[in-house]
């Protein structure tokens, strides 16, 4: 259930983002959700493909740092109180949610959101219990 | 960590002499060499009468403080050949400084000279327990720098098959390491560090390949740096010294004791003075190292001061061999930065990296001015050991080090963490300081 998310690390330059996403593009790795987390010298630039794998090889051949973490991939309904229905279903739970953004695609009137926790698989746990979907990569990537 | 046996080679006899005869030795090369600067190097001779000195005035290894010392600042005035003591047609090799400001210093052999060379290099490579047979994989540079040719020809002499890949282009060293079956390899300890990071970015294990010995110089190093060196690969790491001034690398090495590095007494005659007097220190005391060439006829060095900070290690290696060990390099005298009054050495920098993030990874100290007030900034390339998908952890990671370093020197200073290869390296050594405090 979980989903090898990539984070790769870019100082806060111009043209520093390009790099990564060039060489993913050239390989033929699609990108189908991304955040990039920013300070004022430095980006952490998180991103979901497919084929994690390969892109991994890739950019870690490339010379890029690149670090793997598991993430979830949350449905929730797209509708005021859907967010809310997710974390009511952790409270109490001691799980800590370390970021979470958005993935830009959904179905059937329900978003995904991509949660980073401390314990994911305690929060699989959590979330299944209260009904809520965690998708699978294959569910997800729709393979 | 394979133990490479300490197996004697023929080339290591001169390394056993007895003492009083190696002290006899020295002393004779010492006047032969200190006559032939005196008659022949106009600077060394002016020197020497103004301090009322001729040649004959050396009578025992006492009277060797006497004599003047000469300085980086003199090759640099006396550029391109004021301190050869051969006529040019003599000289068969020329290297060079890669001199960042200004001219390089030239430095000159004959063709004696480089038989020198060449055996003092023999005689380190038996030290680190190479021997006929070994693939020498020589990453040094080539070229007016004296690692490159210098290595070149010490691993051609001892009979092994050397490889003369030069610095550079670290994914075909790679390759070249795997598929020629590379047993031995030399380059600067932070480039072997570097070829570490890409090997494990490549899939390759280096635990997997024949290497086993690695002879690692042109620049200080650490035990950290040792320990980590040994515990990803099963390279033995031998520290190697030496400077262009005097012959190139080859002055000094380590043997399997790793207890201080044996100087090839019978060619260098070693001192360590008080840097501020110019006092010599007894042997155990800290101190800077002055070397003297007792065989190097194209361009005699006569009481070099190296700026390297360093002790004569008292007493005898089990080792057996008779040679005296210097401790290694930690810090070079010009090493030393005044920042906002304080005295602090990269080594110090250095040292925090090491040991907060347990490998040591590439970095540089930018100095600067903003309103009369300096301001240091060490930049860390981010390593995949240390890095994070969290924000939180990254900034606790520089907070880290901006404490650690607090400790140490007493200053808080920036540190900004950035991308991997993109700290300039030149000959495969690394730019620890960038002073832009003048600009």
């Amino acid at each position: 259930m979980k989903i090898m998310q990539l984070s790769i690390f870019a100082e806060n330059k111009p043209g520093h983002l390009s790099a990564p996403c060039r060489l993913l593009a050239e390989n033929g790795i699609d990108i189908r959700a991304l955040t990039l987390a920013d300070t004022q010298r430095y980006g952490i630039l998180r991103l979901l493909v497919k084929e994690p794998d390969k892109a991994l090889a890739v950019l870690k051949s490339a010379g890029h740092v690149v670090k793997t973490t598991e993430v979830l991939a949350v449905e929730v309904a797209d509708q005021p109180g859907g967010l809310v229905k997710v974390l009511a279903a952790l409270e109490g739970s001691s799980l800590n949610i370390e970021y979470v953004y958005a993935a830009p695609f959904g179905r059937g009137g329900k978003a995904v959101l991509i949660f980073r926790f401390d314990d994911p698989d305690k929060a699989v746990g959590h979330l299944r219990s209260a009904g809520i979907t965690v998708l699978s990569g294959g569910e997800l990537f729709g393979s | 960590m394979n133990e490479t046996q300490p197996v004697f080679h023929p080339a290591s006899a001169p390394d056993f002499v007895p003492a009083p005869l190696l002290r006899a030795l020295q002393f004779d090369r010492l006047r032969a060499i200190v006559q032939h600067a005196y008659d022949h190097v106009e600077l060394f001779r002016q020197r020497m009468r103004e301090r009322g000195l001729a040649p004959a005035d050396l009578r025992g290894p006492a009277d060797v403080a006497r004599m003047p010392f000469t300085t980086k600042t003199d090759l640099r005035d006396t550029y391109p050949f004021g301190l050869f003591a051969s006529p040019l047609r003599d000289v068969v090799r020329l290297h060079a400084s890669s001199g960042t400001t200004g001219k390089p210093i030239v430095v000159a052999y004959t063709r004696e000279d480089v038989d020198v060379w060449t055996s003092v290099m023999v005689r380190s490579f038996a030290a680190a327990g190479l021997h006929e047979g070994d693939i020498v994989q020589n990453a040094y540079g080539y070229g007016l720098f004296t690692g490159g040719l210098g290595a070149h020809y010490g691993a051609e002499g001892i009979g092994a098959t050397v490889i003369p890949i030069s610095g550079g282009n670290t994914d075909r060293q790679i390759m070249v390491m795997k598929d020629f079956g590379v047993t031995a390899i030399c380059c600067t300890p932070t480039y072997f560090l570097h070829l570490i990071d890409r090997a494990g970015q490549l899939g390759v294990d280096l635990k997997k390949l024949p290497l086993r010995v690695g002879v690692f110089g042109a620049e200080p190093w650490t035990h950290s740096m040792r320990r980590h060196i040994e515990s990803v690969t099963n390279v033995h790491a031998f520290d190697i010294y030496g400077l262009s001034e005097i012959i190139g690398p080859g002055v000094a090495i380590e043997c399997s004791q790793h207890d201080g590095l044996h100087i090839f007494e019978d060619h260098f005659y070693p001192e360590i003075i008080d840097p501020e007097s110019g006092r010599v220190l007894p042997d155990g005391e800290e101190g800077e190292l002055v070397l003297t060439t007792l065989s190097k006829w194209a361009m005699p060095m006569i009481r070099y001061r190296t700026r390297d900070i360093t002790a004569l290690v008292p007493g005898t290696c089990p080792c057996g061999r008779t040679l005296r060990r210097m401790r290694r390099i930690g810090r070079r005298s010009d090493d030393m930065l005044i920042i906002r009054g304080v005295n602090v050495y990269p080594s110090q920098i250095e040292a925090v990296l090491l040991e907060v993030e347990g490998t040591l990874p590439h970095y540089q100290i930018v100095l600067t001015r903003e309103h009369g007030l300096d301001q240091m900034e060490v930049q860390v390339e981010v390593t995949a050991a240390v890095f994070s998908d969290r924000v939180g952890a990254l900034e606790a990671l520089s907070e880290k080090i901006v404490d650690a370093i607090e400790r140490v020197i007493g200053i808080r200073i920036k540190v900004t963490l950035v991308e991997p290869q993109t700290i300039g390296r030149s000959e495969g050594k690394a730019k620890r300081v960038l002073d832009r405090r003048s600009t």
